[in-house]
């Protein structure tokens, strides 16, 4: 398991990075934090001739939060993401993903940005991204571009980066004043790509649902975002027919979601779980809607245990 | 006296060389050498046509590049049958690189050797093999079916066939109150150690010699195999274990392929070479294990107490049978467990696949034989509307009953005679530590809260330390030092500590003036191997009857120069001294000094045996006639048969009533090995047991599709448990001694994992209501049965069902 010969390039700036992606072109590939990309060489799944190693690249190590957004440079490491407090208190949907998103050491090295760029339907920050209604930042030879989520994502492993463009940042938008946010997913062990994942919003005003919406992991090939208003809206938090609200937001993401099979779960087994966990995660959600942007629990920084689905549910048994 | 340190909990000895990057590992060691690199089959079951390796020739820093028609003489002959066995009528063994024909995806086909790794995986893209592909046979119903052939000339595809028979099984079925069938299934798993496999060679040819390193649980097997394939005399060939990274049976395998092309290229070459496995090859291209279907019918009374047991089994075997039926022997054997079968007929079939080869996998064929007694155990309990301990208990051997005979033959091919153990103190104390008897209301308070709860129980017993033989060399130097050489390997299980502790003890030194040196031939050239849970038994009882000759000698030369009767000393902290008057003393590198006449003094203790320093007696020779120079004493421990170590689980888990989530509540393990040398190691050994039996209950197998490629190789697909995965594990002990040995010690290596299986299948469908029949189970697949039973298709478990019905004399099937 070595890869095969490629040559080495190690870029101070975006723009020599990008100089360098323009004269290898298909040829190139961009090194992040390599978790992906570096068990793709060894096993000689690809072989690229240049690897164009962004690590030096200076400017790229930021989070930067604005009254609207949350915007992550292409060398913050999923691990800073997780555990910067600021970011946590203008978004807990971040910290609520990624903690869920391999081991403490994966997540040391692995970038969130390599993880969008990569476009794994396992990932959990493309769904985080697509709830978000977020953007990435991309820089090419003609200068930068701001792609919207539903046009970057072509298909599993596919997006609509040329091979001589970066992606430089992604762009988290916030929430709502009244909404609340949760995550939950369902790995065969702790820290894997979950069998199946979603994230949820929930917007309370006068505790009455005013939106709702969710979108999810390893069951849909490319991010998508499931309104679940019709299910929820207008429902009263009282309402002794709440839980048959939930029914119906867990029966839309049923039709919703578009799961196969393969050895670790059937298509048909995934697509209860994944409804499962969101009539699990959806009364998360709405608990937080309220204090969501001030007293947000611990409950998101607890990595999984065995088989710790449901962050507050599953987690909180032996 | 010092404290005993037999039976003490002692930190291991060489956990701070190991923890802090002290080891040295195969991949460690040969930095100069060449590297290695295979092309393996991609295709299940093919003939060879043609290799074209021009392009490869071409890359700068290849060395070499060999297929089978290059090796010479018995290189190109097919690898040894180890344990060949009058039943293995069809036994096959595969070549050191393919001739015409591959047998399982992995097999290796070209070997080629460059200046370092990277080169040598470039040239393996460049070789361009050509394979006629032919009919594949994979999964034991295919093979059972025997439609294609794994071996054209195997028909059935059956390498073999074995049936034991005690009493008349077929009569006692008859007449027998009750009877039950049970189809049960358990996939295939493997060994899968952190570091692979890996071999370092270096020819010198001033000496014409072969130095090897192997990542093996057996140099002395590599040795002599080795030897033979190269054609050179034993004496000429050396091979040494280093530190390994783990075993757990697959390096008991040997000669791998590598094991014998490696050295081969490296004496061609004239220049060290080194192979060290990477992750892909070790899933494809070493060892599995576990695949059997077994079909069980048994007859039992009103009170459960077995009258007649018939087993039929079906062992995937591979593609080839080098290690012989060793696992299904065992299996058919060690099924038993702790219970008296009354009449007992098992037959197994040994079949072969095109996937890779079997041999054992820590527990070696035992956890199927004790998921198959255990379910049935179980399905009797439900069938009579008994508690499942208590139908256990009514089974068992009891201590008044050992040693017992159960009249068949076991794996070292001695009687299946056990020769210790109280099962039913061990099962009290089981049911103690998990609170049996109390389970009932804790369910209730869990159903009380929606969640569903279940309790599962699994026993077994455990053939360890098996022959023949194991030795070991005690010396101690001037310095005090002592040296203690064992010819087996260690795979990380804590040998440096525990034999230490057992020299400690019978010589009466410290434990730091204790050094152990395991799997090196130049040391110790009689040995077998480590596995079987065997090294404490076998290597321990050689060790403490080798320092006994050690510490006899010192007595007898120290009461020479001390001038008094050797009655009358004792050995503490190393020095010999009079009892009750301790300043009347020597120390063991004294003695040392003096049991080793000399000439020259190459240091100022050493002058005291020199030829001018004492009053020797001259009548008498230096070294008295049948006496040898130095402090030194070698001894074998050969038993006449296994010694029977067992112990029982039980596990409480919780199933997600929707999403069929599967966790583990609580693990409870009672355990008799006998005294236990070092508790602290006999715990860890059962924790490391359960953490691999809960990966082959819960996590592992090996998905093999239609056309035999192995689709999850990697450890992202193949679901090795992770630390948290694995529950906390509460343990007990019982401390039977056996009769055998010295120590009268029972193995602990296998232990750990036996009867997770069992135990976690019993729990579900303790939770569920229904039969679990396969393991491992995943959510998914849970999920999957609960659909089928909620349409009627599963029966449920009587216990289960209101309207249960007493028992009734009709043979039933359980799904
Ligand atoms: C054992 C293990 C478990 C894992 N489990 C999970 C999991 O549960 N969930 C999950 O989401 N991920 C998981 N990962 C993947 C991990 O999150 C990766 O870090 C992430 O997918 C890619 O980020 P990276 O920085 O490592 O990217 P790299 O591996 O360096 O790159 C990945 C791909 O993205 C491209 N790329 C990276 N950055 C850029 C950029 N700025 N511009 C353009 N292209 C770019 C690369 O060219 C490459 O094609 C796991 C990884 C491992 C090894």
């Amino acid at each position: 398991m070595k890869p095969a010969p490629f040559e080495y390039h190690a870029p101070r700036s975006v723009e020599e990075a990008v100089a360098v992606l323009a004269e290898v072109g298909h040829d190139g590939k961009v090194l992040a934090g390599g978790q992906s990309l570096i068990p793709i060489l060894n096993m000689r799944l690809a072989s690229p001739g240049h690897l164009i190693d962004i690590n030096h690249v200076t400017g790229l190590d930021d989070i930067e939060i604005t009254s609207d957004s949350v915007r992550v440079g292409a060398l913050v490491r999923h691990s800073g993401l997780e555990r910067s407090d600021s970011t946590h208190a203008a978004l807990p949907l971040l910290r609520q993903a990624v903690v869920n998103v391999a081991h403490p050491a994966i997540r040391n090295r692995g970038t969130t940005v390599g993880s969008i760029a990569h476009a794994d339907a396992a990932g959990e920050m493309p769904a985080v991204l697509a709830l978000c209604d977020g953007t990435v930042e991309v820089v090419g030879p003609h200068g930068i571009r701001e792609v919207g989520w539903q046009h970057f994502f072509l298909g599993a492993l596919e997006t609509v980066l040329a091979p001589d463009e970066l992606a430089v940042a992604t762009r988290f938008n916030r929430m709502p004043p009244g909404t609340g946010t949760a995550f939950a997913e369902s790995a065969r062990r702790s820290g894997d790509y979950a069998l199946a994942g979603v994230a949820v919003r929930v917007t309370v005003s006068d505790g009455v649902v005013s939106a709702a919406a969710a979108s999810f992991v390893s069951v849909t090939d490319v991010p998508s975002v499931l309104d679940l208003t019709p299910a929820l809206g207008g429902r009263e938090l009282a309402d002794a027919g709440f839980g048959s609200a939930l029914d119906q937001a867990a029966e839309a993401v049923r039709e919703h979601v578009a799961p196969e099979t393969d050895i670790h779960a059937s298509a048909d087994y995934r697509r209860m779980l994944v409804a499962e966990l969101t009539r699990r995660a959806l009364p998360i959600a709405i608990s937080r809607s309220n204090a969501a942007f001030v007293h947000e629990s611990a409950v998101a920084t607890v990595s999984s245990r065995t088989n710790a689905a449901f962050e507050g549910l599953g987690g909180g048994r032996r | 006296m010092s404290t005993r340190l037999f039976g003490a909990p002692i930190k291991r000895k060489e956990d701070p060389r190991l923890v802090t990057g002290g080891g040295r590992y195969l991949d460690d060691l040969g930095h100069g050498a060449l590297a290695a690199a295979f092309v393996r089959s991609p295709h299940a079951h093919a003939r060879v046509v043609d290799i074209d390796a021009d392009d490869a020739f071409e890359l700068d820093g290849v060395l070499g590049i060999y297929a089978h028609d290059d090796l010479p003489g018995k290189v190109g002959e097919p690898l040894p049958l180890l344990i060949p066995h009058p039943a293995l009528t069809h036994g096959r063994t595969g070549y050191a690189l393919a001739r015409d024909e591959v047998n399982h995806v992995g097999e290796p086909v070209v070997m080629v050797v460059a200046t370092d790794r990277y080169v040598a995986e470039d040239a393996c893209q460049r070789i361009r093999v050509r394979y006629e592909p032919l009919p594949v046979v994979v999964g034991i119903e295919t093979a059972r079916d025997g439609a294609a052939r794994v071996h054209s000339d195997v028909p059935g595809n059956v390498a073999a066939h074995l049936t034991q028979v005690v009493g008349d099984v077929d009569a006692a079925l008859a007449s027998a109150p009750h009877t039950l069938t049970l189809e049960l299934d358990i996939e295939r798993s493997a060994s899968t150690p952190l570091e692979g496999r890996g071999v370092y060679a270096r020819w010198d040819d001033e000496r014409d010699e072969l130095r090897m390193y192997s990542s093996t649980q057996t140099s002395t097997g590599v040795r002599a195999a080795v030897a033979a394939k190269l054609d050179l005399p034993l004496a000429k060939v050396e091979c040494i274990a280093p530190d390994v990274g783990g075993g757990f049976g697959v390096k008991i395998m040997h000669p791998w392929p590598e094991e014998v092309l490696v050295p081969w290229a490296a004496r061609r070459l004239g220049h060290p070479v080194k192979w060290t496995e990477d992750r892909r090859e070790h899933f494809v291209a070493a060892a599995h294990e576990r695949g059997q279907l077994h079909t069980v019918t048994v007859g039992f009374d009103d009170d459960g107490h077995l009258l007649g047991l018939d087993v039929k089994f079906w062992h995937d075997n591979g593609a080839y049978t080098p290690y012989g039926i060793i696992v299904p022997i065992i299996t058919s054997t060690q099924l038993l467990g702790p219970y008296k079968p009354g009449a007992y007929r098992v037959k197994f079939w040994s079949l072969y696949t095109n996937t890779v080869l079997v041999t054992p996998y820590r527990g070696a064929g035992r956890p199927q034989g004790c998921f198959a007694m255990e379910r049935t155990m179980d399905a009797i309990a439900d069938r009579l509307g008994l508690d499942r301990a208590e139908v256990r208990a009514r089974n068992f051997i009891l201590p008044s009953e050992m040693p017992y005979d159960h009249g068949l033959l076991f794996q070292d091919g001695r009687p299946l005679r056990y020769d210790s153990g109280d099962f039913p103190a061990t099962l009290s104390k089981l049911k103690a530590l998990v609170g049996w008897d109390d389970f009932a209301t804790e369910r209730a308070a869990a159903t009380a809260q929606g969640r569903k709860i279940g309790l599962g129980i699994g026993c077994y017993v455990e053939g360890t330390g098996v022959g023949p033989y194991e030795g070991s060399h005690v010396q101690v130097e001037t310095s005090g030092r002592v040296n203690v050489s064992i010819g087996l390997t260690s795979q990380g299980q804590g040998h440096e500590t525990v034999f230490a502790q057992i020299v400690a003890d019978e010589l009466g030194v410290r434990m730091e003036d204790v050094f152990v040196t395991t799997g090196d031939t130049r040391k110790m050239g009689y040995a077998v191997g480590t596995f079987a849970s065997r090294a404490a038994v076998m290597s321990g009882s050689a060790v403490a009857l080798a320092a006994r000759q050690v510490r006899a000698k010192a007595l007898r030369i120290a009461a020479d120069a001390l001038e008094v009767s050797a009655d009358d000393l004792e050995i503490v902290d190393g020095t010999v001294q009079v009892k009750g008057a301790p300043s009347a003393s020597m120390t063991l590198g004294t003695v040392s000094v003096l049991s080793n006449p000399l000439r020259y003094a190459f240091d100022e203790a050493a002058q005291a045996a020199t030829q001018f320093a004492g009053t020797f007696d001259p009548d008498r020779p230096p070294v008295a006639a049948g006496d040898e120079p130095g402090l030194e004493g070698k001894d074998f421990y050969s038993p006449t048969q296994a010694t029977f170590a067992n112990g029982m689980h039980a596990a409480i888990v919780e199933t997600d009533p929707v999403t069929a989530e599967i966790r583990i509540l609580r693990y409870c393990v009672v355990h008799d090995c006998g005294p236990m040398i070092n508790p602290l190691i006999v715990e860890g050994q059962v924790h490391g047991g359960v953490a691999q039996g809960v990966g082959g209950a819960l996590y592992e197998r090996m998905v093999y599709d239609e056309s035999g490629q192995l689709l999850n190789a990697s450890f992202m697909d193949f679901l090795m448990p992770y630390a948290s995965e694995v529950p906390t594990i509460e343990t007990d002990h019982l401390e039977t001694p056996s009769p055998l040995n010295p120590l009268g010690i029972k193995g602990a290596g296998e232990a750990g994992c036996i009867p997770v299986s069992a135990v976690i299948a019993s729990a579900i469908e303790d939770a569920e209501g229904f039969a679990i029949t396969r393991m491992p189970i995943s959510p998914s697949e849970l999920w999957g049965l609960r659909r089928r039973y909620a349409a009627g298709e599963i029966t449920p478990l009587r216990r289960a069902s209101p309207r249960s019905e007493p028992a009734d004399r009709a043979e039933e099937p359980t799904p």
